[in-house]
Parts: C-alpha cells; sequence; structure tokens
C-alpha cells in the first residue's frame, strides 16, 4: 500500500554550516516501527539525489519516535555564503515529507496507516 | 513544598518579538528570564559596529528589553540573562546601568558582565603558539584566511554566569555564551549542582536547548496541527520550571496563545540537531537520545530522564572572515506562460553575463513558487501557474563583478520577455560576505573574567 510520509510524520530542519538537518517525527507512536524502518539512510539519501552534495547521516531517537538526518552540502555553501533562498534549510524538512512510502498491505493496514490518494 | 525554579525564555535571536521580555515578567511568576540575541553571524556585524564607535558592538535591543522589564528585576528580583554583551560586554552593562540612572533605580540594580571570549585580540599569539585553529569543516589552518578575520570567540559555559549569580548580580551579559548555558546556568547556581553532575548539567542544557528559540517550542513555527494551534497573535513563550534532579516542565503563562505539548516540544528539540548521542558543550556532552517527554497538563509538557558525561577538553570557537561578495536579485512573470517568461529570462541575462566577461565563482537560479524551496521534487509547474518569481545571485571575490550583474537585471524588464514586474525596490544591493569558520582551542587558553557593577 502506498502511504504519504507526510501523513505519517511531522518535521522540522535547520542548519550547521552546510548541512541541513531534518528531524522526522512519528504523528503517532505505533507509525515509528514503519517510519524507522522505511526510511534508511540510502532511500533518503536517493530522495534528495541532486539537491546535495555530500553523505547522509541517520540517526534514530525512540524515546522521541524521531529520526534525525543529517544533510551534507545541502544548503550551496551554507550561511551567508549561500544563494538560496531557503539558506539556512528551514523548510528542507517539508521535501522530505513528499516521500511515499510502500509498506506491506498487512502492516499497513494494523497500524491503521492512511492510504495514498490515488 | 520542594524548590522550583521557573526560567522563562524572552527572546530567541536578535530581532525576535520586542513584546516577549515584557509579557514573560508581567504574564505570571517567574525567577529568571533568558534571552538569546546571538547567532553565528551575528558576532561579525557586532564587530563591525565597535570598530566604527568602540562603544558599540553589544544587541542593542536589548536595552529595550530592560527597560520593559526592570520594575520586574528591582522590585520582585526576577533576574535576567542575556547573551546580549556581543564582542562588547562592558558597553551593554555601562548602557544598562545608564538606563537605570535614568529611571531611578541605580542603587537597586547589580549587573555582572562575562568577559575573555574574544580571542581576537590574541589570535597571532594563539597561532604563534601552535594553535592551528583549523576548520573543523575542511580542515584548512586558520592562517590561511588570518588577514580576513572579522571576529573569533569562543563559545564559553555557566560558570561565569554562575559565579556572577552568587556574587549578587540580578542582570548578567555575556558575550559569546552558548545559547544554551543561559538556561542551564541559574539551575546550576540555585540548586547547586556540582560541575561534575553530568546528568543533572545535561538536563539543563536540554531545557536551555527547548527555550533557545523562543516561541518555536510554545507552538510557533510548528508544523503539527498548525491549522488548530490557538490564537498565535497572542502567542506565549516557553517557561521551564525545573527541579533539583533535573527533571522540568515547559509551559507557558495562562490566557496566552500557542501551544505547548509533546509534538511541540519534540520538534524543537530536533531542531538544529546534529548526532543526537553526543551534543557537546562546554559544561556537559548532552545525549538525546536518553530525552523523556510526556504530558503533564494542558500545555504543560514534562521532560525527564536525560543523561550526560563528562566534556572534552575543547571549546569551539567561531570565527567570522571576509569571504568576497554577492547579491540577489528578483523580477516577477505573470500568467500566460509565467514560468516559460521566467525561464527566458534566466537565459537571457546569463547569456549578457557571459558575454561581458564577468567572473562569477557561483550563480544560482531559482523559480520562487515553483522550485525554490523542494528543487526537482517539486516537479513541473502548472501550465496555467499565475506568476513565478526569477531569483538570481550570485558570488564572487570581484567586487565591482557583483557591482555590474546588478546592473543587468533592470533592463530586462523593458528589454527581455513580456509581462514582468516586481522590481520596485531597485536595483539588488552588493553584499560583502562574512563567512564562519568553526574551530576548536584547548579549554585551558581561554579564562573567561566576571565583574559585578552596581
Amino acid at each position: 500500500m502506498k502511504v504519504r510520509l507526510v501523513d505519517l510524520a511531522h518535521t522540522r530542519s535547520g542548519d550547521k554550516g552546510d548541512t541541513a538537518n531534518v528531524g522526522v517525527i512519528a504523528l503517532r507512536p505505533e507509525w515509528y516501527p514503519v517510519i524507522s524502518a522505511q526510511l534508511t539512510r540510502e532511500r533518503v539519501a536517493a530522495h534528495f539525489k541532486g539537491m546535495i552534495d555530500g553523505d547522509v547521516e541517520r540517526f534514530e531517537l525512540p524515546n522521541l519516535n524521531a529520526l534525525n538526518f543529517l544533510l551534507h552540502g545541502a544548503l550551496d555553501g551554507g550561511g551567508t555564503l549561500s544563494l538560496k533562498t531557503d539558506a539556512q534549510g528551514k523548510v528542507y524538512s517539508t521535501a522530505l515529507l513528499r516521500m511515499v512510502l510502500d509498506v506491506p498491505d498487512a502492516e499497513a493496514k494494523a497500524a491503521g496507516m492512511p492510504e495514498a490518494p490515488r | 513544598m520542594t524548590k522550583k525554579i521557573r526560567v522563562a525564555s524572552g527572546q530567541g535571536f536578535w530581532g525576535d518579538w520586542l513584546e516577549a521580555p515584557r509579557r514573560q515578567v508581567e504574564g505570571g511568576p517567574v525567577d529568571y528570564l533568558m534571552l538569546d540575541y546571538l547567532a553565528e553571524v551575528t558576532m561579525s556585524i557586532l564587530q563591525k559596529q565597535k570598530e566604527r564607535d568602540p562603544n558599540m558592538g553589544y544587541a542593542r535591543d536589548f536595552i529595550g528589553a530592560m527597560e520593559s522589564v526592570m520594575t520586574a528585576v528591582t522590585e520582585r528580583g526576577v533576574k535576567v540573562i542575556a547573551n546580549a554583551g556581543g564582542v562588547n560586554p562592558p558597553a551593554c552593562a555601562d548602557a544598562i546601568l545608564a538606563l537605570a540612572d535614568k529611571l531611578g533605580v541605580r542603587g537597586k540594580l547589580k549587573v555582572g558582565v562575562v568577559t575573555g571570549d574574544d580571542l581576537l585580540p590574541r589570535l597571532d599569539e594563539l597561532i604563534a603558539s601552535g594553535h592551528a585553529l583549523s576548520n573543523m569543516d575542511t580542515g584548512e589552518p586558520l592562517s590561511t584566511v588570518r588577514d580576513r578575520v572579522l571576529s573569533a570567540n569562543a563559545y564559553i559555559g555557566s560558570t561565569p554566569i554562575v559565579q556572577a549569580l552568587s556574587q549578587g548580580a540580578q542582570v548578567v551579559i555575556t558575550g559569546r555564551s552558548t545559547d544554551t548555558a543561559l538556561t542551564m546556568a541559574p539551575l546550576r547556581y540555585e540548586f547547586g549542582w556540582k560541575a561534575d553532575d553530568w546528568n543533572r548539567l545535561a538536563a539543563g542544557i536540554i531545557a536551555g536547548h527547548i527555550l533557545e528559540c523562543g516561541a518555536q517550542s510554545s507552538g510557533g513555527n510548528c508544523l503539527y496541527d498548525w491549522q488548530n494551534i490557538p490564537d498565535l497573535a497572542d502567542v506565549g513563550y516557553p517557561i521551564a520550571e525545573a527541579s533539583e534532579d533535573g527533571t522540568f516542565v515547559i509551559y507557558k503563562h495562562p490566557n496566552t496563545g500557542g501551544r505547548i505539548n509533546v509534538p511541540s516540544v519534540t520538534e524543537q528539540l530536533v531542531y538544529e540537531m546534529g548526532d543526537p548521542h553526543t551534543y557537546i558543550t562546554p559544561d556537559v556532552v548532552a545525549d538525546f537520545t536518553s530525552i523523556r517527554v510526556s504530558t503533564d497538563g494542558e500545555n504543560r509538557v514534562k521532560v525527564h530522564g536525560i543523561v550526560g558525561r563528562e566534556a572534552t577538553d575543547k571549546l569551539k570557537v567561531s570565527i567570522a572572515y571576509r569571504s568576497g561578495f554577492k547579491a540577489v536579485g528578483t523580477l516577477v512573470y505573470s500568467w500566460p506562460d509565467a514560468m516559460p517568461k521566467a525561464e527566458l529570462a534566466d537565459r537571457v541575462l546569463r547569456e549578457r553575463l557571459e558575454r561581458l566577461g564577468l567572473k562569477f565563482d557561483h550563480i544560482l537560479t531559482e523559480f520562487v513558487g515553483v522550485n525554490s524551496t523542494h528543487g526537482p521534487l517539486a516537479g513541473s509547474p502548472a501550465r496555467d501557474i499565475p506568476e513565478v518569481q526569477f531569483r538570481i545571485g550570485v558570488r564572487s571575490n570581484s567586487r565591482t563583478d557583483v557591482e555590474r550583474f546588478t546592473r543587468e537585471l533592470a533592463p530586462l524588464v523593458l528589454n527581455g520577455p513580456p509581462s514582468v514586474t516586481g522590481f520596485a525596490g531597485g536595483r539588488p544591493k552588493v553584499e560583502e560576505i562574512v563567512a564562519y569558520w568553526p574551530a576548536l582551542v584547548d579549554k585551558t587558553v581561554v579564562t573567561p573574567q566576571v565583574e559585578v557593577r552596581s
């Protein structure tokens, strides 16, 4: 079943130099394991291909039902060097929310996940 | 009843809501008002101001904030901790004492001043004695940009603030303290936390992280259920009510807008997060994966379970240096065919820049309304999109070339694609780029000083 990340999580992001961080928080605790399994470092790196120059790092915060991603080389040099509108990566996290996940039907139904509109 | 200390956040950056400090001391009882003014580039701006006038170099908003809360400080014993001193904490303290004179409360006010973070006068000595101050991101030694350095400040921790409080200061003004120390220090002072009580110190740091961006933990910039966050016009800023054991509750004054709940606090916890296991501060290394948050009534969130470990033997240094010039300009194209018109404008402008032989390290085009925030993930715009903002920026070491770029945008209004507007602001402004150079230095070379004036 296709499930939109925007229906499963809320996010906030910020910057450190040329690195944007994206914190992803499950809207329901029971969705965290599915989100954590789906949002691998590789998938997030593939999602942002063409938008970032560097590596992606991934950290888990199970107490907070959250993941943290560091997207290196995401901000056109970052800080004052950057020419981007979003030089400080403030809304980078919303770009992650565009992901659509492929969750096994039984798992998605058991967790009460909303199906993506067709 | 066990002792509780309430630290109220009244400013999340220089430029934050002018109403917030006064609202925090008038909306209900608080013990401390914490005001954070410094971002990474702020120090260099303040350094430039100090070069022009040796009595400047601090966050001047702080004077107005102090005026709005002075009665609470002198009559009700609310204490203020602020990093408003920028690159000139003594001048900031003088300005506050002058304000106290004007308000007739000079005899009732003790101001603590923390200095010693400013490494600019000592840079050559430090480099000569083997402190390379290498860039933490690139590894390059500072000597490569030494002649372009504008400011250099070590991030200092809670100890000097605790000292100022124990000497009776009611207002403590620091330079480049860490944002989080401004909240942790009063808790450490009030509860007598030991300098190696890592778990409690880490709890104080995390309370500071939740407070340091003002309303960002109380409903501001909160994505979770944002449509239903009540009355943002009257948003209440967050307050940490801490206990001796390091647990604390985040709440806001009654009858204020915004909303404090587990999602709003969690969003702030992940803001600007690096490796959550290792949040390094001068006082302690905090582990954000240990944090537990739970609901503690309406608009109250309890934070507990926090674990910390021994601090490192380094301090982070924030260095700002001149790094060329940039300019960004915009034009707006309207329906029909707004996007193709904007794209043609981009091609035309770039061709002209190339023919002029201008040298740019970087040119960046964005189409606002189409791809400026989500890039290619946003897909193609709708054919009938009503308007698109063409936004182009350049960067170069040559001021002349950047200046010439700023003259090339406006002509497009008459000699480029049609249906163009939005140039009323005039030519783009050339900005000197002040870049950020993060480095580490041995703790032993930085000795903060504390002075309490009355």
